[in-house]
């Protein structure tokens, strides 16, 4: 067992390093690194610059134009990106329906639809959830009825995550209303321009109504092509997508870099004489959290060098889930902590893009608690932890 | 030992619940929050001082009914469970309590029965920028100038600052910014020369604001108190204020288990209510057992918040806010938690407790802050 980088991993790192450095716009790292909101243009932008360089299929193997790198060598390029102040990669198009449609769609589908995801020229989104179906995700009632060379959708998704902007949506619909809940759903790819799909953005705490919206389908008629693999089939190409929603999620690389946000701020504040920083009382739940981000990603590397011997998503990644998000709360709780009560004025305008906060005025902590506040979806959404715990406890445990 | 409420105490909890339920629905604070400019309703502040509310704790010669500091708490669970806009805590009991503490009958005279009758509104500005939550970290400035003080200072997040028609305003006479003594406190007009108020929303939907004194003079009159002995009186006020965040917190838990509770019985999913899974029935209970022992520590902070034995005050005030502080985090995180999608947007009221939560437990110091003074303290005793 080694538990260092090999040469060639070193390289690849300074590598990275030195073409994001040289490539990614201060302009949006700079929004990255203060919590700011990102709009369609900073994470297209990016997605962009990185398909320039060959990079945007970082996760995808190289038949289809990606890298074809190894588990390690995509964790170190997560990691140099996040650390510099990268956007997420947005993982509806690049991270999770095009491993379906690598796995299951058509070699039609894959040309027409690839080539455009890597390229960024269309932005999708994800139609899982509805408003009477989160968890129990097979319970799901919007309806696609054949007629002819179309299939006609009627129903709604909800906690649609930034579909404001999609071109298309990947949809689980159920197109065999009379079979036992799993089996008889479907997975259609739909037009989001098509006739009949109204978008509706939901307010969350934070303020925000840019995250995630509803979706209504009326009557949408969405061609027979789109569908993926066999009709009916779809519950397990929703289950294969929802395993790679699941070790993105982990962000040990994002949380490194709040981390570091969280030592500085603690560093500026002011507990009597001394700075928050060299309270030991502060100081060491830093340094556990520091501890625990350590284990997670270690753990995190293993997980993906085991499913790169398996060859396939494995229940582990729940764990990895569980942990990150965890982890990702309890830095946003203690950054909001350092900052204390100055972190209590809501002004939405310091989060505007070419704001720069006076660090004296209550503009310095504008983004804590929202961050704190939003960061509670992390361990509701791509199914919530109570469900990762119930999947670890029934696949791995046998309980 | 009784925990029983007073006939009066017992009315008066009643009154409050029927406000609450009657006139301050979610959507009636949904209105004002959206709808009025400085964040809350004057309508509802002159229906609060028609009812006699303003006066609960202000003493009786003054035109008040002389409460104390389980009346504070009967008011502030209810405005908890509202999640109630208007600025009692400012107005009422932070600065109502410190002219009471430490005003001279002059003050007592102009202010009290002003607040009373609801036709004047104060707010302590104490907080400075970056400093934490140590009382006597206060870098303003009141120089002697002849019979006169010129003040310079800045504070921060000054609640309902913005409103106020008048500071109390704690500056240093002498000293350095870390002393404890040599800090006074000042009586200020909001429209003095030299005095620019910032307004802002707070995160929970209240107001505050930052407020700048440059080289605002006052007369010697204004000074409330003993000249660099403030500090006292500055920690008592804050200590009410304390006990009536440990109230108000119990108040909006109490609403986030009711309604958390009837989610788990009628949100169905895989075919049966969510309460029906075990894991979130325990987490109910847990949620359950934080709350009823925040409870218990908001009486005792309640009961002690006026004891005249200081260190013993200072130690169950902090004991409580320690305590209310950590379960408003686990009772405000789990309830969103269990809403599931629900819990994180802005129209149920449960994020509006959750964040109220959040803010009143970074209010006069976190858990974490007044853990470390409880335990400096048992050093202190050794
Ligand atoms: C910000 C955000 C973005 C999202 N983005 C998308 C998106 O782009 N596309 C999409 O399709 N969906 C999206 N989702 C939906 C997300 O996947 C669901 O919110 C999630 O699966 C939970 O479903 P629910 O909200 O209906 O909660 P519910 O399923 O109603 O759960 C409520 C509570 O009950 C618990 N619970 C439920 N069942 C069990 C059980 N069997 N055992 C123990 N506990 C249980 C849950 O853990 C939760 O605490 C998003 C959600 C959010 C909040
Ligand atoms: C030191 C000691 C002294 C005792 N003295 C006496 C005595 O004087 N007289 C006497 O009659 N008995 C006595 N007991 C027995 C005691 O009451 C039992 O140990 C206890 O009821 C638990 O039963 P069990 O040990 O069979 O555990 P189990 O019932 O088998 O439980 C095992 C675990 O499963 C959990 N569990 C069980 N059911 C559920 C459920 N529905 N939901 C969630 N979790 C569940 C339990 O909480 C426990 O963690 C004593 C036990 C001890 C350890």
């Amino acid at each position: 067992m080694d538990l260092n980088f090999t040469a060639e991993e070193q390289a690849f790192r300074e590598e990275v390093r030195q073409f994001v450095r040289a490539n990614l716009p201060a302009r949006i790292s700079e929004k990255v690194l203060h919590g700011k909101p990102l709009g369609k243009e900073d994470l297209e932008g990016w997605q962009r610059i990185l398909h320039k360089k060959g990079w945007a299929g970082f996760t995808w193997p190289r038949e289809f134009g990606g890298t074809g790198w190894s588990a390690v060598q995509r964790h170190i390029f997560e990691e140099e990106c996040s650390a510099a102040g990268a956007p997420p990669i947005v993982a509806f198009g690049l991270l999770m329906v095009a491993p379906v449609i690598m796995a299951f769609g058509s070699p039609a589908q894959q040309e027409r639809f690839l080539p455009r995801i890597l390229a960024s020229e269309d932005w999708w989104c994800q139609g899982y959830s509805e408003p009477g179906s989160g968890s129990d995700l097979a319970s799901l009632q919007t309806r696609a009825e054949r007629q002819g060379d179309h299939y006609v959708v009627n129903g709604v998704k909800t906690w649609n995550t930034l579909g404001q902007y999609a071109d298309w949506i990947f949809c689980l619909v159920r197109t065999k209303p009379d079979a036992r809940p799993q089996a008889g759903i479907s997975f259609l790819l739909i037009d989001m321009k098509s006739p009949g799909i109204t978008v509706r953005p939901i307010r969350m705490l934070d303020g925000r109504d840019d995250e995630v919206n509803e979706v209504w389908l009326e009557n949408v008629q969405v061609p027979v092509e789109n569908l993926i693999g066999e009709e009916n089939k779809g519950w397990t190409y929703a289950k294969y997508l929802l395993s790679h929603e699941r070790t993105n999620i982990a962000e040990v690389g994002r949380s490194k870099r709040q981390l570091l946000r969280l030592k500085q701020i603690a560093a500026e504040q002011r507990a009597g004489a001394q700075p928050l920083l060299a309270d030991p009382r502060f100081r060491d739940k830093i340094a556990q959290i520091e501890i625990d981000l350590m284990a997670l990603e270690i753990t995190c590397l293993r997980v993906l060098a085991a499913e790169a011997q398996k060859k396939g998503a494995a229940p582990e990644a729940s764990l990895l889930k569980i942990r990150g998000t965890e982890i990702r709360q309890a830095i946003s709780e203690l950054t909001l902590l350092a900052a204390g009560h100055h972190a209590s004025p809501y002004l939405p305008e310091a989060l505007e893009d070419g704001y720069s906060p006076d660090p004296l005025l209550p503009e310095a902590h504008a983004s804590l608690a929202g961050t704190y506040f939003n960061d509670r979806k992390v361990s509701i959404y791509g199914g919530s932890n109570e469900i990762q715990r119930n999947i670890i406890a029934q696949m791995i445990l046998g309980l | 030992m009784d925990f029983q409420f007073t006939e009066e105490q017992t009315q008066l909890k009643d009154l409050l619940d029927r406000f609450v339920a009657k006139e301050y629905s979610f959507d009636a604070r949904r209105k004002i929050l959206e709808g009025e400019p400085q964040g809350f309703s004057r309508a509802v502040w002159r229906k609060f001082a028609e009812l006699g509310l303003l006066g609960i704790t202000l003493p009786e010669e003054h035109g008040g009914f002389g409460g104390g500091g389980l009346d504070a708490l009967i008011v502030m669970e209810a405005i908890g469970r509202g999640l109630v806009l208007e600025p009692y805590l400012s107005t009422v009991l932070l600065c109502g309590g410190l002219l009471r503490d430490a005003g001279n009958d002059a003050q007592k005279g102009e202010f009290l029965p002003a607040i009373i009758a609801g036709e004047r509104l104060l707010a302590f500005a104490h907080y400075e920028p970056r400093f934490r939550y140590d009382l006597h970290h206060i870098a303003t400035t009141a120089k002697r100038q002849a019979a006169d003080y010129v003040l310079s200072g800045r504070k921060t997040v000054v609640l309902h600052g913005g409103s106020a028609d008048v500071f109390i305003v704690s500056a240093r006479t002498s000293g350095e910014v870390l002393d404890r003594e040599g800090l006074s406190l000042f009586l200020v007009s909001a429209s003095a020369p030299g005095v620019q108020v910032r307004d802002y929303r707070t995160q929970d939907g209240q107001r505050a604001a930052d407020v700048v004194f440059e080289n605002v003079t006052v007369g010697e009159a204004a000074r409330l108190g003993a000249e660099g002995q403030a500090l006292a009186a500055i920690e008592r006020a804050v200590d009410v204020a304390i006990a009536a965040l440990c109230a108000e917190a119990v108040g909006a838990m109490g609403a986030l288990n009711a309604d958390t509770a009837e989610y788990l019985k009628t949100r169905k999913q895989f075919g049966v209510p969510i309460g029906k899974f075990q894991v979130l029935q325990h987490r109910m209970v847990d949620m359950f057992i934080h709350t009823e022992q925040a409870r218990s520590m908001a009486y005792l902070a309640a009961v002690k918040v006026h004891s005249e034995d200081t260190s013993e005050r200072r130690r169950a005030l902090s004991a409580a806010k320690t305590l209310v502080g950590q379960a408003a985090r686990f009772v405000g995180q789990q309830a969103v938690q269990l809403h599931g999608g629900m819990g994180v947007t802005d129209e149920l009221a449960v994020s509006h407790h959750f964040k109220r939560l959040t803010m009143i437990n970074l209010a006069f110091g976190d858990a974490e802050h007044h853990l470390a003074r409880f335990s400096d303290q048992l050093l202190a005793k050794e």
